[in-house]
């Protein structure tokens, strides 16, 4: 199939504005005659629903969760980008776009990132007028910091908890609509398929899941804002309830899932301590703007860390890219601690840690100009690992946090199923093989409040407000399917729990597919899947009925689509014989131990199309053109 | 360590609930407490037996979702953190604890320990925000705000709407919650506009839902995970006077349900 990314062409700089004009326009009086379903209620989804309700739309929202404000979003906290140039250091759209798509390892497209800098802008001011405290400077200006991959300060940050103030500033434009009868929510409703009728979403079904009752809703499009993967590693920093069920599911309906290898593992979580362990916990990124990482130059070296001599600890990152500092990207501080701990050098009782150490941050800046940036990490370390940061550096280890990779859309943001739309984690379209830090937060809003709005109505306008029916017999299908796996799932009564089947794919994808992957740990991984996902529909046991709140049930579900997106991701990452971003290979590194990309060959977004259970799925590729950068061996030396 | 946990289970919320005693073993000081309970439910699951159903997502303190009373306090004995940051290391091996649902009137249980809190979410439908859509707003640093009203402004805004204060209060009430929400928004010059009617409407909704009267007892701020201070409810108190004495409004009138 040919994937049209559908990128408007002429000048960069104009090809959103151009796009704004081309598009058709649903007239105002008309757009309560179509109904939009939006899945998830985290920034994408929130803003995206608040917004379209405010244009006139008939909007209905769901989440699995008891309330809308409690979407994974919520725990972001180190802050957003935005190319405001408010500090006056050199900061614009297109050094965000450039600094973007470099950080990106190259394997973004230049417009959809142009585009995420340019109404990264406006982002700021929605989110203030919505009367989102962010953090401010004396004079009563909002204040920045920096972040990793990036030269400039740009971060707008409300201490450590931005995601809250922001999600909650979206969530409550999002009540103010259902509060006018605009949007209907559904909360504790989980999407459970997705409905295609002639070629078009058309509907989803979802399960109550506090009654158990499937229900069919239709509509004229249907919004995935669900967000990423993460864990299919079992252990990452996402929230416990975090799933794919949603993106899965379209996708075995036809939507293509792109790049599902590029995952991110952040550098700095806190360490895994045991086997009881439910997820891990992040420390944000913004630590490393005072915290510094290092190691014991010696082998083994079981000291305190205090009783370590300033020349016996090696600073890796600063030694290593003395321009970049501990502020280099993600994916080049997880695999350098990673090396670290390879070499025999990490710490703590697994060896699996290096230090983040405030010592000299407290001695310039004072404990409490150090307390008043980052206290509320430093409680949540201290809270988790019962020691106290401040007069011992903290132990910590990349973990799994985001994943870049997603369901593949257009620059209007289209899955390959028409009428079916991806925002946020969700899609896979901004931040190519790796993240930078603080621009999850800027892309789940610019397309919920400043993408979705404008492309949405050329798709309707297009196809007319056409009667909805959920007697449609692709609805009672779609139920009956959703009905049949519930029924097949309680009736296996095996004697394994659905715990220990996520406990053992995350340690497969983690050991095969996670910081460094090699053909041949990837082709065993498949083989390892493929054999515990048999084993899951023999012998797992799930308790209880589907009439009732069933947690063992939901998580069943989601593991199911798990142990078969895992194996996709194996694929992705055997396929890409290179290295870039997160998707580090280890028979194709520099000699300086860096990824090693291949532009000459993949220089494309892997496109996988599902072809039935049981067969293997097709990749399709959309070239990536670079017209204003030219992609270059990443250095932040 | 091992320990034994007396736990609310309930159906459903049509049926009646009871204590029901359970067996922890091999608990290590490091699980946090709802890494425990999923102890529990793994061997429960492995014996057939229907899992404690309980409310969880990020685990790290801020989604707002987990619920529990421990030994008779929200969130158990600590101060200042929800249950999925209680670490087992703050209890003795050979404990009893209890475990209930959040009780109040205004949030009636579903099952277990899961209870139905949307009166939140409607309370936030009759005014907690401001009214302005999307696009259209003026520059982010057009309106300088003081860097200390900013900072209270937050303070306030970081509740996370876990129904704790309702909990532990011993009139059901939401005074707390609503508090955070009409403070910091008034604090806050985009939150000008709608401030009295703002203050009407969640109050009305409020009562509306159930929720009991604050008679200042100060347990709310006590057990509040984010540790939300009682001069938010005499900030609220403020602007519901100010608003009714100047009001435009019939008392109540544009309370939903």
């Amino acid at each position: 199939m040919n994937l049209d990314s559908k990128i408007p062409d002429g000048p960069l700089a104009d090809k959103w504005d151009k796009h704004k004009f081309n598009l058709k326009l649903v007239n105002p009086a008309n757009k309560r005659k179509y109904e939009i379903i939006v899945v998830g209620t985290g920034l994408a989804g929130a803003s995206a629903a608040a917004s379209l309700a405010e244009l006139g739309y008939k909007v209905k929202a769901f989440c699995f969760q008891d309330s809308p404000r409690r979407a994974h979003s919520i725990a972001a906290q180190g802050g957003i980008n935005a190319a405001k140039n408010y500090r006056n250091d050199g900061d614009s759209v297109y050094r965000l776009f450039y600094d973007t798509i470099k950080g990106g390892d190259y394997r973004a497209r230049e417009g959809n990132v142009y585009r995420l800098a340019q109404v990264s802008v406006n982002i700021i001011d929605q989110c203030v007028a919505q009367g989102v405290p962010f953090a401010r400077e004396y004079g009563g200006l909002l204040d920045n910091r920096s972040f990793g991959g990036a030269q400039v300060s740009r971060t707008f940050y409300a201490r450590g908890q931005t995601g809250q103030q922001l999600l909650l500033g979206a969530y409550s434009a999002l009540e103010r609509q259902v509060g006018l009868g605009t949007v209907k929510m559904y909360p504790r409703t989980e999407m459970l398929d997705l409905v295609v009728i002639d070629g078009q979403a058309r509907g989803i079904v979802t399960r109550n899941l506090v009654t158990g009752e499937i229900e069919s809703h239709a509509g004229h499009a249907v919004l995935l804002c669900t967000g990423g993967y993460g864990n299919v590693f079992y252990l990452s920093t996402n929230a416990q309830g975090s799933n794919a069920t949603a993106a899965w599911r379209a996708h075995k309906k036809g939507a293509f899932f792109a790049n599902p290898c590029f995952t991110q593992i952040h550098p700095t979580c806190i360490p895994v301590t045991g086997d009881h362990q439910s997820k891990l916990t992040l420390m944000s990124e913004s630590l490393r703007n005072d915290g510094r990482v290092w190691v014991p130059k010696n082998k083994g070296d079981k000291r305190a860390p205090a009783d370590i001599p300033e020349n016996e600890r090696d600073y890796f990152l600063e030694r290593k890219y003395p321009s970049f500092g501990n502020l280099v990207p993600r994916d080049v501080a997880s695999r350098n601690a990673k090396e670290q701990c390879d070499a025999g050098k990490g710490v703590g009782a697994s060896g699996l840690a290096v230090y983040l150490d405030f010592a000299d941050a407290i001695k310039r800046m004072g404990e409490d100009a150090v307390r008043a940036k980052y206290g509320n990490l430093f409680d949540m370390y201290e809270q988790i690992t019962g020691e106290n940061p401040y007069k011992v550096p903290m132990r910590i280890y990349p973990a799994v946090h985001y994943t870049m990779g997603g369901l593949w859309v257009d620059y209007n943001l289209m899955t390959t199923i028409p009428g079916l739309y991806a925002l946020g984690e969700a899609n896979f379209s901004d931040h190519g093989a790796n993240r930078l830090g603080a621009s999850a937060l800027m892309q789940g809003l610019a397309d919920g409040y400043f993408v979705i709005p404008y492309t949405i109505g050329d798709y309707l306008a297009t196809t007319g407000p056409v009667a909805l029916d959920v007697n449609h017999p692709a609805f009672k299908a779609a139920e009956k399917e959703v009905k049949d796996n519930i029924k097949k799932l309680l009736s296996i009564n095996g004697n394994k729990t659905v715990t220990e089947y996520h406990r053992e794919l995350g340690k497969i994808m983690w050991n095969y597919c996670g910081m460094a992957r090699n053909a041949e740990g990837l082709t065993k991984a498949k083989g390892m899947i493929k054999a515990l996902r048999e084993d899951f529909w023999k012998n797992v046991k799930v308790i209880g009925d589907d009439a009732n709140l069933n947690q063992n049930l939901e998580k069943a579900s989601r593991v199911a689509d798990f142990l078969e997106l895992g194996e996709l991701m194996v694929d992705d990452a055997l396929h890409r014989n290179e290295s870039c971003g997160g998707h580090f290979r280890e028979e194709y590194q520099t000699e300086e131990n860096e990824a090693k990309r291949d532009d000459e060959n993949f220089s494309y977004v892997a496109a996988w199309e599902y072809k039935g259970p049981g067969q293997p799925e097709q990749l399709n590729k959309e070239e990536l053109k670079f017209e204003n950068v030219k992609p270059t061996q990443r250095s932040y030396k | 360590m091992n320990l034994t946990l007396k736990v609310w289970r309930q159906k459903d919320a049509k049926s009646k609930g009871q204590l029901v005693t359970y067996e922890a073993k091999d608990i290590s000081p490091d699980m946090s407490f709802l890494e425990m309970i999923d102890v529990v439910n793994e061997d429960l699951i492995k014996k057939g037996e229907d899992p404690i159903a309980f409310d969880h997502d990020c685990r790290e303190g801020i989604c707002g979702m987990c619920s529990m009373y421990i030994n008779g306090r929200a969130h158990g004995p600590k101060t200042g953190i929800t249950t999925c940051q209680l670490h087992m290391r703050s209890f003795q091996d050979g404990d009893t604890i209890v475990i209930e649902p959040w009780r109040a009137a205004a949030f009636p249980v579903v099952k277990d320990l899961v209870v139905d809190r949307s009166a939140f979410d409607r309370i936030i439908q009759a005014g907690g925000f401001v009214s302005v859509n999307t696009g259209g707003v003026p520059d982010a640093n057009a309106i300088p705000i003081p860097k200390k009203q900013a900072d209270k402004a937050f303070d306030a805004a970081t509740c996370i709407g876990c129904g704790a204060c309702v909990a532990s209060c011993k009139n059901g009430s939401a005074m707390l919650f609503v508090a955070a929400k009409v403070t910091q928004l008034a604090l806050l010059p985009q939150g000008q506009v709608e401030r009295k009617q703002r203050v009407e409407n969640m109050v009305a909704q409020m009562e509306k839902e159930g929720f009991g009267a604050c008679s200042n007892t100060g347990a709310c701020s006590v057990e509040c995970p984010k540790l939300i201070g009682q001069e938010n409810i005499a900030t609220l108190n403020r602007e519901y006077i100010y608003a009714k004495l100047t009001s435009d409004n019939i008392p109540g009138s544009e309370a939903k349900k």
